[in-house]
């Protein structure tokens, strides 16, 4: 109980990278934790200049012509009905400027819909070390990540039920060859008999899924029943979850802490109860709780990283080595 | 069209024969009449529709399950854990019916059905529809199915109890027997079904008058925009709702005769449902805003004094929108699992589509410009669409770009979206030619500081209502969630605060309907806004004769755009 107070506590007052809560009263996405939703940050930012400016041109127009041309500043109409120039110049205007954004958006897109390629990401970043071009080197890992790409990835099955989530970490296999697998509840079903103090409403789950931090995750998301949506909002992810499909996709958190998501495509009763809770913690940790996950200790395991300021210590440790 | 191209010949005689009450109105083949009745049709089911997006608010209002709990234990008698499962359950059920009767009983019956009808032949000198009876079927069959689709509310749907419950896209698995076992869901397809059939059927009475009832003289492109935006619209109903009755007919045989079109173990995928709804659904959104764009086109020009600018640009905006349409419908899907080029054709072809919009947001204040504007009440309705239809149009801009989509999709940033560009825009647009022509459909004039009262509460209410969904979707909430984290608590809060402003709006406007009717104002001329309304159903008394244009109108052939 401490330690899910402690865990609540600090959802609530720790730094805001660490626990990624919606806040009451934002305007805006939450912060990015990954570098997919950096760049979707990035963009939406200059999205968002290019079509307030638009409104705002719209709107001035609009104001302008109900002003000077109100009945009574204007008894006169006018009877003109073409102008080929303006015509011309507001079709190819706006074509340029969806030029522009599109220039944009297709390497955002292609950057978080490829599943990177680890092996040439460690090649390309050995051979611009290799040939001492450090600048082009320090572009490239900004979107790229050699260290995180040596490792390999950490391979994900999420498969969406009614309405619960089940993890699977293909790659962690217990002595009989079966893979870690374990289902993920929400804690509040909208019951006045919900539990109050176990973390966010709504969001916290009993067993959340658990990644290493600075890894890259390839997950893949299945459904058993109907479609649901596996998505975190700081990741910038969003993959639906279809029955008869096998969906991919990637992202690498950096910050150890604890992200939420909910489910995003409409499956049923306890649509608004079927909640993401993403624990990132340190490699050590992770094997840790892979450990006590797989003979079976779940109890244990979720203790283990429940305990934020804990992993931070640690995490602080680990990276300084 | 400038009124003096025209040879004014209106040939109605003195004695306007009209059939008696039940015949008149129960077996109507009158244009007119038919148009009266589905506006009556869509103003009941809009009670409907607002009622349900009212629950919702009430529901939003604060986190946690509320009203929705309140309804289960006083009205069912529910309690316990019994009475939250069925909250929820009705809380989806109430999503769901909300967007449909919006959108095939509300919006499309009103701009269609109503508007089309009452003055596509009078804008283009006919008579009447090309096949009267077809009309009166149309409008019927529209009864039927919304009949239907209220019985497919109160019948058992899914595990959580009468209704479906799967939101207005109907997806499979969860609106296939896994899902939704009851009979509901097939009285839901059955509904669509017969909607589908009456939209088809006024579909080809729209083409078929347009292309060849109009008057002497009045070329294709001498047409006024509306019957341009109605014959569009048709054309797309045309091709559109063929598929979603494929679809849907799939979905009836996977539920009830074992094929499994849509069912994975048998081989069959959900994802095939989606591309097949959204081929109908994308080109259904332009069905619903593409008759506002023309009835807020003769607005602008009216009260401007001055014709339209850029008709044929205006016109051929339409039909590009109508075509492009077509090519988009993927949009909705980005995150289903797609190819990555397939996603970045979808996100060029969608932003093509904000090409022609922006011409005709512009060629709009390009009529205004240099005009002498009159600011009556139908005006401020179109500026108020043409405003809310920017903001709307850009955000759609924003969410046409999958990267970025990803973040936001089924978030409220899409509710806010789409309810602005129709909510704000088609509504609005609705509401603009509901008090342009209110004149010329009843022969009474409405009131104006009600009317005016009705829009100014109904501007401030809709935008307070759906501008800080924009800010939950963009913090991460997702559609379609009865209940919420606390930290979503104030723009929701802030949101139902805006739909009770608009609910005090919606009040006036019933009101000044009754003050209207009780005080009866009658019209004085044909044509209460001056030199500015040139189109054809100004030359007729108002309301018009029962039988218009005994002897067809002539248009100038001279004259032009």
């Amino acid at each position: 109980m401490r330690h899910l107070t402690a865990a609540l506590s600090a959802c609530l007052f720790a730094a805001p990278a660490w626990a990624a809560l919606p806040e009451d009263g934002a305007l805006n996405f939450q912060p990015a934790a990954t570098r997919i939703a950096e760049r979707v940050h990035e963009f939406h930012n200059v999205l968002l200049w290019i079509i307030t400016l638009i409104t705002a041109l719209v709107t001035v127009l609009l104001v302008w012509v109900m002003i000077r041309y109100s009945k009574r500043a204007n008894k006169t109409p006018r009877k003109f009905s073409h102008n080929t120039t303006v015509e011309v110049v507001w079709t190819v205007v706006p074509a340029l400027i969806l030029v522009g954004i599109a220039s944009l958006s297709f390497p955002n897109l292609y950057y978080q819909n490829v599943t990177p390629n680890l092996g040439e990401i460690a090649a390309t970043s050995k051979s611009l070390l290799a040939n001492g071009r450090t600048a082009e080197h320090l572009a490239y890992t900004k979107n790229h990540f050699p260290d995180a790409a040596e490792k390999g990835f950490v391979n994900v099955k999420i498969q969406g039920n009614q309405w619960n989530w089940t993890y699977t970490y293909m790659d962690i296999n217990d002595e009989t060859g079966a893979p870690l697998e374990f289902v993920s509840n929400g804690l509040h079903k909208g019951r006045p008999s919900d539990p109050v103090d176990v973390g966010p409403r709504n969001l916290a789950t009993d067993y959340p899924m658990v990644i290493p931090a600075g890894r890259y995750i390839r997950y893949y998301t299945a459904a058993s029943d109907v479609i649901h949506a596996f998505t975190v909002p700081a990741f910038a992810v969003k993959t639906d979850a279809v029955p008869g499909r096998l969906n991919e996709g990637w992202f690498l958190v950096d910050q150890p802490g604890v992200y939420y998501g909910q489910c995003s495509e409409i499956c049923g009763i306890d649509h608004a109860y079927m909640p993401i809770e993403v624990r990132v913690v340190s490699q050590a940790q992770f094997d840790r709780w892979a450990e006590l996950m797989k003979i079976g200790d779940f109890d244990a395991a979720v203790a283990s990283v429940r305990d934020l300021a804990a992993l931070e210590t640690e995490t602080q440790f680990a990276s300084s080595n | 069209m400038p009124m003096d191209e025209i040879a004014l010949d209106n040939g109605h005689d003195a004695h306007d024969h009209k059939p008696g009450f039940v015949t008149r109105w129960f077996f109507s083949t009158n244009h007119k009449d038919i148009g009266t009745l589905y506006l009556i049709f869509a103003i009941i089911a809009g009670i409907v529709g607002y009622g349900l997006s009212g629950l919702i608010r009430w529901e939003l209002a604060q986190p946690g399950i509320g009203p929705m709990l309140w309804i289960q234990t006083n009205f069912f008698g529910l309690e316990g854990d019994a009475a939250i499962t069925a909250a929820k359950h009705f809380y989806n059920v109430v999503i769901s019916y909300h967007g449909l009767v919006m959108i095939f009983f509300m919006v499309m019956p009103a701009l269609i059905g109503g508007f089309g009808n009452w003055f596509v032949p009078l804008m283009i000198g006919a008579p009447d529809m090309a096949f009267p009876r077809m009309n009166n079927i149309s409008f019927w069959l529209t009864v039927v199915a919304f009949l239907l689709a209220c019985f497919s509310m109160v019948v058992p749907g899914g595990p959580g109890g009468n209704g479906f419950g799967g939101g207005w896209t109907l997806y499979p698995p969860l609106s296939s027997t896994i899902g939704h076992p009851g009979p509901s869901m097939d009285l839901l397809i059955l509904s669509l079904h017969t909607a589908g059939i009456a939209s088809i059927l006024g579909a080809i009475n729209f083409i078929v008058t347009i292309l060849n009832m109009r008057a002497p003289g009045m070329t294709m492109h001498k047409m006024p925009l509306f019957a341009w935006s109605i014959l569009v619209t048709a054309v797309l109903l045309l091709l559109a709702l063929p598929v979603l009755a494929g679809a849907l007919t799939m979905l009836l045989t996977d539920r009830n005769f074992g094929s499994q079109f849509f069912i994975p173990n048998g081989g069959g995928d959900p994802v095939m449902f989606q591309h097949l709804f959204w081929f109908f659904g994308h080109p259904e959104v332009y069905i619903m805003i593409l008759p506002a764009f023309g009835i807020v086109s003769h607005i602008v020009s009216t009260f401007s004094k001055k014709p339209i600018f850029g008709y044929l640009g205006m016109a051929y905006a339409m039909v590009s929108i109508g075509v492009i349409g077509f090519v988009v419908w993927a949009h909705h899907m980005y995150t289903v699992g797609m190819n990555v080029d397939l996603k970045a054709y979808f996100v060029a072809a969608t932003m093509v589509i904000a090409v022609p919009t922006g011409i005709k947001i512009f060629s709009w204040i390009a009529t205004m410009w240099g005009g002498s504007i009159d600011f009556k009440l139908p005006m401020l309705w179109a500026i108020g669409f043409i405003f809310l239809f920017t903001v709307g149009g850009v955000t759609g801009v924003v969410l046409a770009n999958a990267g970025v989509d990803h973040a936001l999709h089924d978030t409220y940033y899409v509710v806010a979206h789409f309810h602005y560009v129709l909510s704000l825009g088609a509504v609005f647009g609705l509401f603009a030619g509901w008090y342009y022509w209110f004149e010329k459909m009843f022969g009474v004039k409405y009131n104006s500081i009600l009317g005016g009262l009705h829009f100014w509460l109904m501007f401030i209410g809709s935008n307070v209502l759906f501008f800080p969904q924009h800010f939950l979707g963009l913090q991460g909430m997702p559609r379609r969630y009865i209940d919420y984290n606390e930290g979503f608590s104030t723009w929701h809060y802030v949101s139902s605060i805006g739909y009770a402003i608009t609910l005090v709006a919606t009040i006036i406007f019933f009101i000044s309907i009754a003050e209207a009717a009780i005080r009866r104002r009658k019209a004085t001329s044909g044509n209460p806004w001056g030199e500015g309304a040139t189109t054809l159903e100004w030359t007729l008394p108002s309301p018009p004769p029962f039988h218009q244009y005994n002897e067809l109108p002539v248009v100038n052939t001279k004259g032009g755009h």
